[in-house]
């Protein structure tokens, strides 16, 4: 396999160095490398960081094609940046048998764009009454080691329970997305001076807590691990920071829209800021910042949500929740987290490459770069800043927050195991 | 230029004086003996009805016909939009049918406002209430009762509401009413205080610009006007209070209640009413009562909006949060 | 209804308050002397300033008469066929005497007529309010220019004019001093419709 020399890297925004890679692995890491036989990329000061990681992104693949399919997702995500993503299990079927686990996860090789690590549902049909097969989707070829009935809370206190200590048995998480439902019946966005005003269905910070609690509690109980995903209140941060300093075994995600957005974007009625969870006050955003920089957060997932034009363009409440988020991630970051002092550059690699890696157990994914290690790899030009365009995006849906907006960062390049997917910020 | 009405927040001052002194006007012209203007000739109006509202669609039609528009009636209800049409297809059928106002009603809230702003269409688009947002021309007849009964119909001209004491009770949570008069009561110099049980008043009621009660009794003596709101049924299921009777004890008016008011205050209730829940037969059927009225004068104002915002070949009526986008 | 006031310094007076008055009071003679004792006469004014005018002649005819002459006005603002052509106006008050206008001689009462556009909206008007024995118009000017075949049964005086000249009445009602200005048209501004 080919070599390539990247030039004048800051790796993990350090001072510059060269990194070659030789067939899928680092081969050396240092200044002064040879160049010879290789392919020169000169990286010119841009920020090198290890390929990100996404736990939490919404394929669409089976069921919902006409909004993004394995292919034109893993294509959005080495657009953004990343080599692995977690497929969330809410597809039509619903990925709670061995047999879908596996068609996704085949997809994914097949895609060669990233890798595709599917989540498994934790209750047949994400009804939250029966658990699913957790066992044979560990086993089957797809490896599944995340469990989450997200867009659905398992709310059943029992149900939850057995499924943290299920997985146990062969190292699962349960990643549980946080809603208690009968304080969300009718939920529209978020509870507070925004919804009185504009007459839609409040959804009270407390139905997300509630559960996150009763959940940090349960894990302690029967002593298993569980994540949370889309953290997106103060008090749920204060509630994870609690769980974490008394020793419990708890992992958290936030988005990125939910470190720059507000509800008071929702005086527009746009359903392009229709979101489950819902956008919150800016008291939120500033605390989901500082508890990311704190480490209460670990990590930054995207809950990449395609939607076709049509789920969008209408009024509020017919609107479909949820945003793209992967082709715009690491910009978010940039802007909400580096950009203000926040978190530098190797802080960045922890909370979108390392630590989303561990939990999801994502083998050759977030490691150091260093040599021997896999070539998995992002290349930042961190001084570009731009307007958003979703003309330009390659997912298949275009429902973002962000047209228009000036973000910063752009990933230039992504190599997946040596293979460049992204060249030039245009894939290959 | 926009041309629309979609929130009783949207209206200066001015504006709505300017309507309410137009209103004035327009109510003359039901003592005439021909009940017609022709200042809408050739203009076509829909009023587009995703929600059924008999009385406000027909006071719409009602001003619309008065001021010589052609007028069409949509009722969401046996027609494709059950059959999963959008709405925004449904206006943009109706806007390549010629149309120049949207009268529109619908059950979520900000539709009106997405129909104006979305790029839809270019008509113009009235807002007859959407979901628990807003009912602006709800709030401005209601304004108009006030004024007439306070402070004169002839006295009133050119004049606001200042110092007036307003006090609207009931189920706040879900009223587009209550929002739309607060907006409205409040840019016209009114004082006004919500009355309802805890569970009826919205998460963030205490920003809005009006004071907020538990108490019925010792507001009552206090009042110009009280607003009673209408209680659903199926708010009963969903434990908001124990029981209807409880309600209406606690903050349903009776006669008893009736006299603690002032002389000249009145009773208002923006219909239909539940008599024996929010109000008793005997308030309700007395002369301080200005449900009847209201429902007069709910043309008049419709009229004045429409020649306001159609009459001309621009709105007459400046809106601000409307036109930001 | 011209808009003069930025020029008010190079327009020229061509009826002052006497001229005014001693014009509305050969007007309220010529109203008695056609109407035969002007005993059903409905003076209606047309806002702003014929309604003052309606009031002056109405109070003139009761000097001679000694009977009580019903005045009213007529808003024609929602009958004008230029209201596309600009944003909505405030509308005036219509008063309508309380016998109504059946069967009575409603003599209309304006300032100015120009066009014949406004009285045309007044006739209009009148037709959904009432039905008159007749209709009769009596003006404070005439400037001519008349695009509608409408004319005056009363004229207090004729001003030939040019369309670049413009005719403002001011009465002490309104404008603190009674006057009739001829003045030019702003240039930079050609007022297309009035």
């Amino acid at each position: 396999m080919s070599k390539t020399l990247i030039r004048g890297a800051k790796v993990l925004g350090g001072e510059p160095q060269d990194v070659l890679i030789d067939g899928g692995t680092i081969e050396a890491v240092g200044t002064g490398l040879s160049a010879e036989g290789a392919e020169v990329v000169e990286a010119d000061g841009k920020v090198l960081l290890p390929g990100l990681v996404d736990l939490h992104t919404h394929l669409r693949e089976p069921g919902r094609e006409d909004s993004e399919t394995v292919l034109t997702g893993t294509r959005a995500a080495a657009s953004g940046g990343y080599t692995a993503v977690f497929a969330m299990a809410n597809t039509f079927p619903v990925a709670d048998t061995a047999g879908v686990v596996e068609q996704v996860w085949r997809l994914g090789q097949e895609s060669g764009y990233c890798d595709v690590q599917p989540i498994g549902a934790v209750t047949v049909g994400l009804e939250g009454r029966k658990l699913a097969e957790l066992g044979a989707m560990h086993e089957s070829a797809a490896g599944v080691t995340v469990f989450s009935d997200d867009g659905k809370c398992v709310d059943d206190a029992v149900i939850m329970r057995r499924a943290l200590e299920y997985v146990k048995a062969f190292g699962g998480v349960v990643a549980q997305h946080a809603q208690e439902p009968r304080l969300t019946e009718g939920a529209q966005m978020n509870e507070g001076v925004v919804s009185a005003e504009l007459g839609l269905g409040g959804w009270p910070a407390v139905a997300e807590e509630s559960i996150i609690a009763r959940d940090v509690l349960l894990a302690e109980h029967v002593g298993s691990r569980v994540h949370i995903c889309h953290l997106s209140t103060a008090g749920s941060v204060e509630i994870v920071r609690w769980a974490k300093s008394r020793g419990i075994d708890v992992t958290a995600e936030v988005t990125p829209h939910h470190l720059l957005l507000t509800d008071e974007l929702v005086r527009s009625y746009n359903p392009v800021y229709k979101v489950n969870p819902p956008l919150r006050t800016e008291r939120d955003v500033m605390a989901l910042r500082e508890a990311l920089a704190d480490g209460t957060i670990d990590i930054v997932a995207t809950d990449h949500a395609p939607h076709p034009h049509e789920d969008k363009d209408c009024e509020w409440a017919a609107a479909a929740m949820g945003m793209v988020g992967l082709e715009t991630a690491l910009s978010v970051v940039q802007e909400t987290m580096v950009d203000t002092g926040l978190l530098d550059w190797a802080g960045v690699a922890d909370r979108m490459s390392f630590k989303p890696a561990r939990i999801g157990q994502a083998t050759g994914h977030g490691r150091p770069v260093s040599a021997g290690e896999p070539a998995n790899l992002t290349l930042v030009d961190t001084a570009y800043r731009g307007a958003v365009d979703p003309a330009g995006f390659a997912s298949r849906s275009r429902n973002t927050p962000y047209e228009g907006r000036e973000l910063p960062g752009r990933v230039t390049h992504t190599w997946l195991r040596g293979k460049a997917t992204l060249v030039d910020g245009k894939l290959t | 230029m926009q041309r629309h009405l979609i929130s009783a927040a949207d209206l200066t001052r001015d504006d709505a004086v300017l309507i309410l002194d137009t209103a004035e006007e327009m109510a003359r012209v039901a003592d005439r003996p021909i009940k017609k203007l022709p200042t809408l000739r050739g203009r076509t109006v829909v009023n587009l009805f995703f929600e059924d509202s008999t009385r406000t669609r027909i006071s719409f039609e009602a001003a619309e016909k008065r001021l010589s528009a052609d007028v069409i009636n949509f009722t969401a209800k046996g027609s494709s939009v059950s059959k999963g049409e959008s709405l925004k297809d449904t206006a943009q059928t109706l806007e390549a049918m010629g149309v120049d106002a949207v009268v529109i009603r619908h059950g979520a809230s900000g539709a009106p406002y997405r129909l104006a702003t979305s790029g839809w269409i270019d008509a113009a688009v009235i807002n007859a209430g959407d979901g628990t947002h807003q009912h602006p021309t709800q709030a401005l007849l209601d304004a108009f009762t006030m004024r007439r009964r306070l402070v004169g119909r002839d006295a009133g001209l050119g004049q606001d509401l200042a110092g007036k004491r307003i006090t609207i009770v009931g189920d706040v949570l879900h009223s587009r009413v209550a929002r739309s008069n607060v907006d409205l009561l409040h840019t016209l110099g009114a004082e006004v205080t919500l009355v309802a049980p805890p569970t009826l008043l919205p998460v963030g009621v205490e920003t809005w610009p009006c004071e907020v009660s538990y108490d019925l009794d010792s507001t009552l003596p206090k009042s110009d006007a009280v607003m009673m709101l209408r209680v659903q049924r199926e708010r009963m299921n969903a434990a908001f209070f124990p029981t209807e009777r409880e309600y209406s004890r606690r903050y349903g008016l009776d006669g008893d209640r009736m006299a603690k008011m002032p002389e000249h205050a009145i009773v208002m209730h923006p219909g239909p009413m539940v008599r024996g829940m929010e109000i008793t037969a005997e308030v309700a059927d007395s002369d301080r009562c200005t449900v009847v009225e209201q429902v007069a004068n709910g043309v008049s104002i419709r009229m004045a909006v429409l020649y306001l915002l159609l009459g001309g070949n621009e709105p007459a009526v400046t809106h601000s949060r409307t036109e930001e986008k | 209804m011209d808009k003069l006031d930025t020029q008010a310094s190079d327009a020229r007076p061509v009826l002052e308050g006497p001229d005014i008055a001693r014009v509305l009071t050969r007007i309220a003679h010529e109203i008695v002397e056609r109407a035969k004792g002007a005993d059903d006469v409905v003076l209606l004014g047309i806002p702003t300033r014929g309604v003052f005018l309606a009031r002056r002649l109405a109070a003139k005819l009761e000097q001679i008469t000694e009977k009580q002459i019903p005045v009213g006005s007529l808003d024609i603002t929602m009958y004008r066929d230029d209201l596309r052509l600009q944003p909505p106006r405030a509308l005036a008050r219509t008063e309508i005497p309380g016998d109504g206008l059946d069967g009575r001689l409603v003599v209309l009462v304006d300032d100015v007529l120009f066009s014949g556009r406004t009285i045309r909206a007044a006739l209009d008007a009148l037709n959904d309010i009432g039905r008159p024995r007749a209709v009769q118009l009596a003006v404070l000017v005439d400037r001519g220019h008349r695009e509608l075949p409408i004319r005056a049964d009363y004229v207090g005086k004729n001003l030939p004019t040019s369309l670049r000249e413009t005719v403002k009445v001011q009465l002490a009602e309104e404008d603190g001093r009674d006057t009739v200005l001829l003045g030019a048209k702003p240039t930079a501004a050609p007022d297309a419709q009035r």
